[in-house]
């Protein structure tokens, strides 16, 4: 029997599914893979996790919420839309010229974005930045930051992976979404970062580590209830996802990356909505 | 230059580091595993918790700084130039100056000033990429007293700054007191043939250029101009309206800097126009900064040369 609280984040997570689906539109590209990949543990982050204010989005005593995959900044939207930082029609504008909502994620656009990502491996940094700048502060507050394992190519990963034992980010918990898929095919046969696995690369970086399947709302929340109490070093949840999850044309799909949906695909969605 | 006073820029910076830490618990400061050269080390000893040393990693130091800085603090980068402006050029575009974080970038040991290590660690084109970046403000002292001063204008401007510091002790020209005022182009030195823009420690240079000209009856302005960005046009155009030709001088590629900068000022004007720098090439080691600067063509001799040559 699924408690109320999981049957309550698994609507919000299809919820946020079918709204990407009406962002993206039918036969434009959009990052509909990496999104739905994350979709659950966004709407748990969002709807239980984290401390937050979507009537004050600057509250100082909120947790913070790095995408540094920022090309799946789309979900992002969906949830704070949702959440109510801003008006839900301003989601079907998206990459609309003048729109607020970006390809990637602007910080300075976007009530309850926290920082412009989009190059790979930075936003990651900047979690580790923030985490070290509340400690400075004396808060108490968490700083969540979601990579993509295409991402873990990038140095910069590895050297923000050092940052967080180094300066000892306790209040930092990082969601790898192991979704394994690159934009270009599977990761382990186009450009393997997986020959040793991403558990015990961050483990032997200094981490604490979670394994958990990523789209299954009773593993996520007490995975997040945990990471957000634990002490004495940074943790790294690692959440094996399935890319496009949710949506069945795009599960384990690579021209889903950043794919277009056709007619039929879009309705099998929304059921015949209007585009 | 003899007789002239000479003071260390890098002391400067690292003692007006540690006392704004002391005036604003808001000053972090990170640094890339050079702090005895950067001079952040006094502000290390003073405030250890405001401190983070970030090893030998300037990309992730970049974007470390800009997070810091969302959570309210005034955060200053260090390392050479080098790394800190032009290996973390993308970090400095996407982290810092797109998202507009309070992140100050300090480029120590700038231009050809680390002589010994070589085209590795000399800086040549940081004002150039710098300034190409929206939202920078790009400042170059012009010796140990115009540190603070920029140092503190750059704490007092709420966005991404880039200091560019010299490494060895240069000639005092300007006075410890006042303000400096991010866009200023000061006068060192009035004349009427011909106007000489200068920045950094090519300022030096070219007031004794300004000196060798008046021997040769030539009368030379001579002007600091340490904001590189935002540079203001308006007030390039003023200052050699009633001259015949214009100089520039920096201790930078003649591509991207002080040259390019004054000759788009400067561009529906006819005036002949000479841009004393580093042709298109990288530097070398050298026992000594001079022996460079006189190879690459940066001397008070080189200066007024050019000036002679755009009034001929």
């Amino acid at each position: 029997m699924k408690t109320p609280l999981i049957v309550e984040l698994e609507a919000k997570a299809a919820l946020l599914r079918k709204d990407i689906v009406r962002m993206i539109g039918v036969g434009k590209p959009g990052h509909v893979g990496g999104s739905c990949s994350i979709a659950d543990i966004m709407a748990a982050l969002y709807f239980h996790q984290m401390k937050h204010d979507p009537k004050n989005p600057q509250w100082e005593g909120r947790d913070r919420l790095i995408m540094s995959k920022g090309h799946a900044g789309i979900i992002q939207y969906a949830a704070l839309a949702e959440c109510g930082y801003f008006d839900k029609e301003i989601l079907w504008t998206l990459k609309d010229m003048g729109s607020i909502l970006q390809g990637h994620p602007d910080r300075r656009k976007v009530p309850g974005i926290e920082m412009s990502t989009g190059s790979l491996g930075q936003g990651f940094s900047a979690a580790c930045g923030m985490a070290a700048g509340l400690r400075v502060s004396g808060s108490d507050n968490n700083v969540y930051c979601v990579i993509g394992d295409g991402e873990l190519a990038e140095g910069q990963i590895w050297e923000a992976a050092l940052t967080g034992v180094a300066h000892k980010l306790d209040h930092l918990v990082v969601i790898l979404d192991n979704n394994t898929l690159q934009a270009m095919g599977p990761i382990t046969q186009r450009y393997n970062t997986a020959v040793t696995s991403y558990a015990d690369k961050f483990r032997n970086f200094g981490w604490r580590v979670i394994e958990i399947d990523g789209n299954d709302m009773e593993q996520i929340v007490p995975a997040l209830d945990v990471a957000s109490v634990s002490r004495g070093m940074p943790t790294c949840i690692v959440a094996h996802t399935i890319k496009g999850k949710g949506l069945a044309f795009a599960e384990n799909q690579v021209g889903f990356h950043n794919g277009a949906m056709t007619q039929e695909q879009y309705d099998s969605v929304m059921g015949g909505e209007p585009v | 230059m003899s007789g002239k006073i000479s003071a260390n820029q890098r002391t400067a910076y690292g003692k007006t580091l540690a006392a704004l830490g002391a005036e604003d618990a808001r000053i972090c400061a990170c640094e890339a595993d050079l702090g005895k050269s950067t001079m952040s080390c006094f502000f290390e000893e003073a405030f250890p918790d405001r401190y983070f040393e970030m090893g030998i990693g300037e990309a992730n130091m970049t974007s470390f700084a800009a997070g810091l800085s969302l959570t309210g603090k005034i955060v200053f980068t260090h390392s050479f130039a080098m790394f800190s402006g032009l290996r973390a050029f993308e970090q400095i575009r996407q982290s810092v100056a797109l998202p507009y974080c309070n992140v100050k970038i300090i480029g120590s040991s700038a231009g050809l000033s680390d002589f010994g290590d070589g085209a590795s660690h000399q800086t040549v084109e940081d004002i150039a990429a710098l300034r190409a970046i929206p939202n920078m403000t790009v400042l170059v002292p012009c010796d140990a007293n115009e540190v603070p001063k920029m140092v503190r204008a750059a704490v007092k401007h709420d966005g991404p700054v880039y200091i560019r510091i010299c490494r060895n002790d240069t000639p005092t020209l300007t006075e410890a007191e006042g303000d400096y005022k991010i866009g200023e182009m000061r006068v060192m030195r009035e004349g009427t043939d011909v106007a000489i823009f200068a920045c950094g420690i090519m300022v030096t240079r070219a007031l004794d250029a300004a000196e060798a000209l008046a021997e040769c009856g030539i009368s030379a302005r001579v002007i600091n101009a340490g904001t590189l960005k935002p540079f203001d046009e308006a007030r390039a155009c003023e200052l050699t309206r009633d001259v015949r030709g214009v100089v520039t001088a920096e201790e930078h590629s003649v591509i991207g800097g002080l040259g390019s900068a004054v000759a788009c000022a400067l561009r529906r004007q006819k005036k002949p126009l000479e841009i004393v720098g580093i042709e298109d090439q990288f530097g070398q080691s050298a026992q000594s900064a001079e022996e460079l600067m006189q190879f690459y063509g940066l001397t008070a001799e080189h200066i007024a040369e050019a000036a002679k040559s755009v009034l001929a």
